[in-house]
């Protein structure tokens, strides 16, 4: 079970609250896609001809290449990598690029699962995103993409907008459950350093985020959800029996995957490492040195446990005691028992057998619990 | 003994004496270009990086002068008024003193008292006007104000500038023209005086003397005055910029010497050296035990780490002989120590100190200064934390220390500063025209309003021109009441405050408003009182955190989020649970930073 990430740098615009690494320039596209064929290439020996079971494509927005160019891509893969036939191809999409033609052109590629990027249902908080597309036009693409075929839709959906009010956030659950969609991923707003949307809110140009609503909001989304049974699999995604995506839940449960493309990621088991997050770098080092400059960590032993931890706790499948015994040895476990007890007293975390798993309590403060149980180095 | 000279640099604070110091090393070749940098003899990382001596440092320079070669040690002086004793000090171990003047600034609070040290040493005073080469520089002007304070000659002032190294020829000629070669004589028994001591990881304790009498050899069998302990000398050497071991030293020299002493207690700066065999009959006049002017607890973050932190302390008194401390327990921070500190500047020089070198990150509290409490029986007792104080329905009155001061401003800001010193509770005693534009102040000030944030609020209001200088001069009876405050209604006696009754109400206000700003948010809702008694007189609340979690883990970008947790982490292991309340180490500290 290995996994493939492709980064696609380029997007119409840039969003406000964005900190992904993108470009809205896009004169150096054909080049850039030039140089992801031979990275994939060029990364052969990463996975070790493992089975590749998972394709995502992200970014950016993936969506601002042409079929052709995707397709090629794919094809790539195909003759370099050890595909599964069953294997999850999953692409990022928005809504404004997605024009029928488009559809079906993609319908006709081996992707078999798209993401959608909505955020939301309701045009002020689009606005108030920055976002390219308008409410009608994520509607639209939904209607048109579950017409042609694609069976498990994911949408992206940000709350805690100050915009966003606790009614229009039901509404925007409900309506992604009326056109029913498979997977939802709901994402609470968060400010990043350096975004437009950091520089607006300290100027007093935009309002600042609520926490308490976005507080609220999030327990709303899980009530209206779980209602509806929907499945929370992991602290920001939810879905219908049987439409987990295989893709990310690969980063939660530690499992390796190659990241292709300026600011890619990838793991290993025990090191990780990023691609430079420049697009005229990566570039000119494929194309004249046959090289992708990255940067690599080695993880030790206690980073490793620390990663178990923080990402087995966002999951349905939890953390297990006797994983942790057994490869991270008796004085993690031991420090793991003593510190977690606290959140059990607390009803954060709730024990079945050797597995820990957050309450509906506990999942407020999944960061605070998993730092609580870290073990800093030095 | 005739070729040697000892003299010490001495100034008010910025005024040059680090960069004059440089030069007169350079141009002896003591210090090679290979090594050389700007304040070469401020090595420690902290007063690199806040360009101001903390220590006093001694080296010795080879100076050839008309065919006679010299040996001339130097010892630069701190100029931060919290540091005088090192001056003090200094002065002990030397026959003359240069005294910097900038040329810019003229003369300053503690080029005067610097002065007055030197000169009840006897010292002889070779008086430099330096920074010369500025634009800004009023030479006339501050030489008629030396003049006026030194009473010398207009002749023997020496221009001068540490920068271009203007003068500086002139100045290592009148060291060895001026300042007379050491007294005293070998052929007496040893004696001489430790003036100053350092903790080495490897060496153990290395001893900073200056030889009176006698002389002493490498192996010697010596004996410490004071303490009565005896060491073989296993090095003795000359301070260069490295330690230079020497097989003996004599009469007038200063030097080092390292006897494998381990524990701090067994030295005492001031302290005599002497023979075992062959003992001087009496010690020389040691110093004064310096007085801390400040009170503060310093609690290990870790409760574990105490008996870390008493070494620490201890390693950290050896070279700072004005550092005291004596255990203390608090309920909110367990076991620690209430410390004495000369003043601010110092207090945070010790918590970066031994976070530096022995890597303990402590937890300093409210500092405050030492109370004369007279209970209803007659007793007194002197209290140092406010947490002691005896029980109100036992007290008569309490006494706080006061101070004089002497400030000297422009006349420009005389308004400012007259408003500063009342709303101080200062009342004025003097006011002398030192020039048509420079006035002295002279000021009865409670030293518990200095300690504070006086000194910052004094350079602000002058621009950075105003100087102070000041000394303990007696106990006042003072309206004083202790000010609590509760975390979740839990009184936290670390943060508690003695204060005088007529501030109270908006102090207790405005530290209130400074912990919402200092202790994060936590889990459930955090309320701050300030209380007098049974009384709340404020109250302000952290709300809780409802929700820790960021959303989104993009990418397979695991790296950023756990660094951002370990973080979080680590953050958290800097501070102190309280009750159930996470107290962050600033949080201690509050009332300093209230603006
Ligand atoms: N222009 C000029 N600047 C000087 C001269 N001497 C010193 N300075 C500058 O004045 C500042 C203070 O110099 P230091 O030598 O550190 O002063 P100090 O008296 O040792 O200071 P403390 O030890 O903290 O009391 C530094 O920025 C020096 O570069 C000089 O002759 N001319
Ligand atoms: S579309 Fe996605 S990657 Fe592009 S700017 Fe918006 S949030 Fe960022
Ligand atoms: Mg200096």
């Amino acid at each position: 079970m290995a996994g493939i990430y492709i980064h696609i740098p380029y997007c119409h615009q840039k969003c406000h609250y964005c900190n992904f690494y993108s470009s809205v320039s896009k004169k150096s596209k054909p080049a850039f896609v030039r140089s992801l064929l031979k990275e994939i290439e060029l990364q052969k020996a990463y996975l070790h001809q493992e089975i590749i079971s998972t394709i995502y494509f992200g970014g950016g927005t993936p969506t601002q290449l042409n079929t052709f160019e995707i397709e090629q891509i794919i094809q790539h893969l195909y003759q370099h990598y050890n595909i599964s036939g069953k294997a999850e191809i999953t692409l990022e999409a928005n809504p404004d690029d997605l024009t029928q033609e488009k559809i079906i052109e993609l319908s006709e590629t081996d992707i078999n699962r798209l993401s959608l990027g909505i955020q939301s249902f309701h045009n002020t908080d689009l606005e108030y995103l920055n976002r390219s597309h308008s409410a009608n036009q994520a509607i639209e693409a939904i209607k048109t993409a579950q017409r042609h075929q694609f069976a498990n839709l994911s949408i992206d959906l940000i709350y805690g907008i100050p915009t966003l009010s606790n009614q229009a956030w039901i509404d925007n659950i409900q309506t992604a459950i009326d056109l029913g969609i498979q997977h939802i991923s709901a994402y609470c707003l968060t400010v990043e350093a350096g975004t437009a949307l950091d520089v607006f809110i300290r100027k007093g140009k935009m309002p600042a985020i609520d926490e308490e609503k976005a507080s609220q909001q999030f327990e709303i989304l899980m009530d209206v959800l779980y209602k509806n049974n929907f499945i929370h699999y992991e602290i920001s995604n939810f879905c219908k029996q049987g439409f987990i995506s295989q893709h990310n839940s690969n980063y939660w449960k530690q499992q390796k995957y190659l990241g292709l493309g300026p600011s890619a990621h990838s793991y290993n088991l025990v090191s990780r490492q990023w691609n430079v997050s420049n697009i005229t770098n990566y570039i000119q080092s494929v194309e004249e040195k046959n090289i992708v400059p990255f940067e690599i960590e080695s993880l030790t032993l206690i980073q490793q446990y620390d990663e178990y931890i923080l990402t087995g706790l966002r999951t349905i499948w939890g953390v297990d005691e006797i994983e942790i015994l057994s490869k991270y040895g008796r004085e993690m476990y031991d420090y793991f028992r003593k510190q977690i007890e606290l959140f059990i007293q607390k009803a954060w975390i709730e024990r079945q057998g050797t597995i820990y798993t957050l309450t509906k309590q506990g999942k407020y403060f999944a960061d605070g619990i998993a730092s609580e149980l870290f073990i800093t180095s030095d | 003994m005739k070729n040697i000279r000892n003299f010490c640099i001495i100034a008010h604070i910025d005024h040059g004496k680090s960069t004059l110091a440089d030069r007169l090393l350079e141009i002896t070749h003591t210090v090679s270009a290979r090594d050389s940098q700007a304040q070469v003899l401020d090595d420690m990382d902290l007063e690199r990086e806040r360009g101001i001596t903390i220590k006093s440092h001694a080296i010795q320079m080879d100076y050839l002068h008309e065919g006679v070669m010299y040996k001339l040690n130097l010892i630069d002086t701190p100029g931060h008024v919290d540091f005088s004793y090192e001056v003090s000090r200094s002065i002990a171990a030397c026959e003359g003193a240069l005294l910097i003047v900038d040329a810019t600034q003229g003369i300053q609070a503690q080029t005067i008292s610097n002065l007055y040290l030197a000169l009840d040493h006897d010292l002889e005073i070779i008086p430099v006007l330096n920074k010369i080469d500025l634009d800004a520089a009023m030479p006339e002007e501050v030489k008629d104000q030396i003049v006026d304070l030194i009473g010398c000659d207009r002749d023997d002032i020496i221009e001068a500038s540490g920068k271009t190294g203007y003068g500086i020829e002139g100045i290592l000629e009148a060291i060895v023209s001026r300042i007379p070669a050491p007294s005293g004589s070998v052929d007496e028994p040893l004696q001489a005086l430790i003036f100053d001591s350092v903790f080495n990881s490897f060496r153990g304790i290395i001893s900073y003397f200056r030889i009176m009498n006698g002389e002493v050899k490498k192996g010697d069998f010596v004996k410490f005055f004071a303490t009565g302990k005896e060491y073989h000398a296993d090095e003795i050497g000359v301070l260069k910029l490295k330690p230079e071991p020497k097989d003996k030293l004599s009469a007038g020299d200063v030097g080092y010497i390292i006897s494998g002493i381990k524990t701090s207690k067994e030295v005492k700066v001031g302290d005599t050296i002497t023979h075992v065999n062959k003992p001087c009959l009496k010690a020389i006049d040691g110093f004064e035990n310096v007085k801390p002017m400040v009170f503060a607890g310093v609690y290990p973050i870790d409760a574990d780490d105490y008996e870390e932190l008493r070494s620490s302390i201890e390693k950290l008194q050896l070279n700072d002989a004005s550092l005291t401390f004596e255990p203390e327990s608090s309920m909110a921070l367990g076991f620690g120590f209430r410390c004495g500190f000369l003043g601010l500047l110092h207090m945070e020089i010790i918590q970066e100190r031994l976070d530096r070198e022995f890597n303990m990150d402590v937890i300093t509290t409210v500092p405050n200064v030492s109370y004369k409490a007279y209970t209803t029986k007659g007793e007194m007792i002197e209290v140092h934390n406010p947490s002691s104080l005896p029980d109100p329905n036992h007290l008569e009155h309490i006494e706080e220390p006061y101070i004089t001061a002497h400030i000297i401003t422009k006349s420009e800001y005389l308004g400012g500063i007259m408003t500063l010193c009342i709303e101080k509770r200062g009342v004025i005693k003097n006011q002398v025209y030192l020039t048509s534009d420079r006035i002295e102040l002279t000021f009865e000030l409670p030293l518990g309003e200095i300690v504070i944030d006086f000194y910052d609020k004094l350079k602000s209001i002058s621009k950075g021109y105003a100087s102070f200088d000041y000394f303990q001069s007696g106990y006042k009876t003072a309206k004083l009441i202790r000010l609590e405050i509760l975390l979740n209604a839990e009184p936290v006696d670390a943060l508690s405050t003695l204060i005088h009754h007529d501030n109270a109400y908006s102090f207790g206000k405005r530290i209130c408003e400074k912990l919402k700003e200092l202790i994060p948010r936590q889990q459930f809702d955090i309320a701050i009182q300030a209380a007098i008694g049974s009384k709340i007189i404020s109250r302000e609340t952290v709300k809780a955190v409802r929700k820790d979690v960021t959303a989104k883990c993009y990418g397979g970008d695991i790296t950023r989020k756990r660094k951002l947790l370990d973080k979080q982490k680590k953050g958290k292991k800097r501070m102190r649970q309280v009750g159930n309340v996470e107290v962050p180490q600033s949080a201690f500290l509050a009332v300093l930073k209230l603006d």
